[in-house]
């Protein structure tokens, strides 16, 4: 596998951008996915520690919630934490299900839809959807675009981190952090196809166990995610704490970052042109020379002397 | 012309009232500008005006409370003066003569006209949208703690509010372009009589029956001066 998405020419996707991206590269970069199987998972955390490692960051330490999460929720400096969620299933019986909730990475990402600057948010071919910071002017819309709720806004500098996917260990030929150090091979990484098809292997395991509603997670609405889950109840991911069930751009965002902003700035530029063209065929708006009978001239002028304010 | 003519005449805006205005104008100016730099990447050099992407979004938020607080004193002013009456409706059915300028089949009209007057309530609806939307999707300072549906929804109802009050400031900017006189008006305060009786008949004729002044203020040294000392 070739992960050399970070070739300027390997950016399909750019945030903010009205010309199209590179478009002469035809293949040579496979598109990549991370599977995470949920039924594998021992929700030992490894996973995390292995993130903020690798991308050295460190979080406050914060306080216990009373539940295995911790931190509680994703932060700037956290792009990566385990749920934790007890569900009992119809038979009565307890289920513990342990997802690690970070960045989809949205084949059709509502970030990049949101974001005002250009190139602040940029999709690799290989898939990878990775925020440059250095373009990022910390206004925060990828946070409303994100239909998963993934972007964090840091206060210390006021701008947005996620999951990069490991761009930086992917360009290198390595598979991100997490799967490196995951010790039951529940997170799994290589090009999307052995993903899917490793996946299906999964899924067919999983309901050989009675698991009947085993399934890939690999939402539609968002043009399929290059993060994946297997989940043993893939018909109710509302129970993998709150994963969303068919999770797409809102309808609010396609209407703030739709076709109307083009429409209405041209309408803008037109209105502008109006006048202009107004002016030159109507000509300008003047009132008449000033009164010739002179006793409303008199009176005119007696007025002048009543009003107010300064006059030399 | 006459109206060049504006150490006489009659005042129609008096100095607080020009200087409200323009301190308005140029906010609102440079949030437009601003504003559209984020509003569409087409627009985004405008960001080299305000020093760069990231102070472009720092600062745009903070001249849009800033504006609004000089709005709501300008708006509180000019209340009266842009309630709807019977004549603007008929005003606004001859918006054909009014844009050929056919002005002597035009009904007489009060101190601002209907085309007037609705840029006044255009703005009364769009500022308020725009400050509360704004202010929802304002960071570092309130964008965190909002519900991300409000934040969505807040970002676009901010551009859609943007794109009425923007509409209506190039129609409200080039008015005073084409109807000569006004911003004089807007600038030094004064318009001659014959401007007064062409454009907003009712008013001028009120100014002479002496039931209404200029725009004098007697809270102001400078009128209760005049008054005083008529030359």
């Amino acid at each position: 596998m070739r992960g050399d998405q970070i070739n300027l020419q390997n950016i399909v996707a750019r945030s903010a951008s009205i010309t199209p991206s590179p478009q002469v590269r035809q293949g040579g970069v496979e598109q990549v996915t991370k599977l995470i199987d949920v039924s594998v998972c021992i929700g030992c955390k490894a996973c995390q520690v292995a993130c903020m490692e690798w991308n050295n960051t460190r979080d406050e330490v914060g306080h216990c919630h009373g539940v295995y999460d911790n931190p509680i929720d994703l932060t700037a400096e956290s792009f990566e934490v385990m749920r934790f969620s007890e569900y009992e299933n119809e038979e009565g019986d307890l289920e513990w299900l342990i997802r690690k909730d970070n960045c989809m990475h949205c084949a059709e990402p509502g970030c990049l839809k949101a974001c005002p600057a250009p190139g602040a948010i940029v999709q690799y071919a290989n898939g990878i959807v990775d925020f440059n910071s250095e373009h990022c002017i910390g206004c925060g819309y990828c946070r409303a675009g994100c239909p998963f709720d993934i972007p964090r806004y840091s206060e210390r500098d006021n701008k947005a981190y996620k999951c990069t996917l490991c761009s930086d260990r992917v360009y290198h030929g390595l598979e991100p952090a997490c799967v490196k150090t995951c010790p039951t091979s529940a997170i799994m990484f290589g090009t999307r196809e052995d993903m899917l098809d490793y996946g299906a292997h999964r899924v067919e395991h999983l309901k050989g166990r009675g698991y009947e509603n085993a399934g890939i997670y690999n939402p539609a609405g968002v043009g399929g995610t290059h993060v994946v889950y297997v989940l043993q109840h893939a018909d109710k991911p509302e129970i993998y704490s709150g994963l969303a069930k068919d999770p797409q751009i809102s309808p609010a965002v396609e209407a703030w970052k739709g076709i109307t902003k083009p429409i209405m700035s041209a309408v803008l530029g037109a209105s502008v042109l109006a006048g202009f063209f107004h002016y030159v065929t109507k000509g300008p708006k003047e009132e008449p020379e000033d009164d010739p009978d002179p006793e409303n001239a008199g009176r005119a002028r007696e007025i002048d002397r009543h009003d107010g304010e300064d006059r030399p | 012309m006459s109206h060049s003519n504006v150490k006489s005449g009659i005042l129609r805006y008096g100095w607080w009232t020009r200087l409200n205005h323009w301190i308005v104008a140029i906010s609102f100016t440079l949030l437009t500008l601003s504003g559209l730099a984020l509003f569409y990447p087409g627009f985004y050099s405008f960001t080299g005006l305000f020093g760069g992407p990231e102070e472009t979004r720092i600062l745009h938020p903070y001249i849009g409370v800033f504006m609004t607080l000089l709005f709501v004193i300008q708006a509180v002013r000019f209340f009266r003066d842009n309630l709807i009456r019977r004549h603007d409706v008929q005003w606004l059915k001859q918006i054909r003569d009014v844009l050929s300028n056919r002005d002597d089949r035009l009904p007489p009209v009060g101190k601002n006209n209907a085309g007037q007057k609705l840029v006044y309530w255009i703005f009364l609806a769009t500022v308020p949208v725009l400050l509360v939307s704004g202010v929802i999707i304002w960071r570092p300072w309130f964008a965190e703690d909002v519900p991300l549906w409000l934040h969505r929804n807040a970002a676009m109802v901010h551009a859609y509010a943007a794109f009425i009050a923007i509409v209506t400031l190039i129609i409200h900017i080039y008015s005073a372009i084409w109807v000569k006189g006004s911003i004089r008006a807007m600038t030094q305060g004064r318009v001659s009589p014959a401007w007064a009786r062409h454009h907003h008949k009712l008013w001028y004729e009120d100014i002479m029956r002496g039931r209404a002044r200029g725009d004098d203020h007697a809270s102001t040294p400078s009128a209760r001066e005049s008054t005083r000392n008529p030359r």
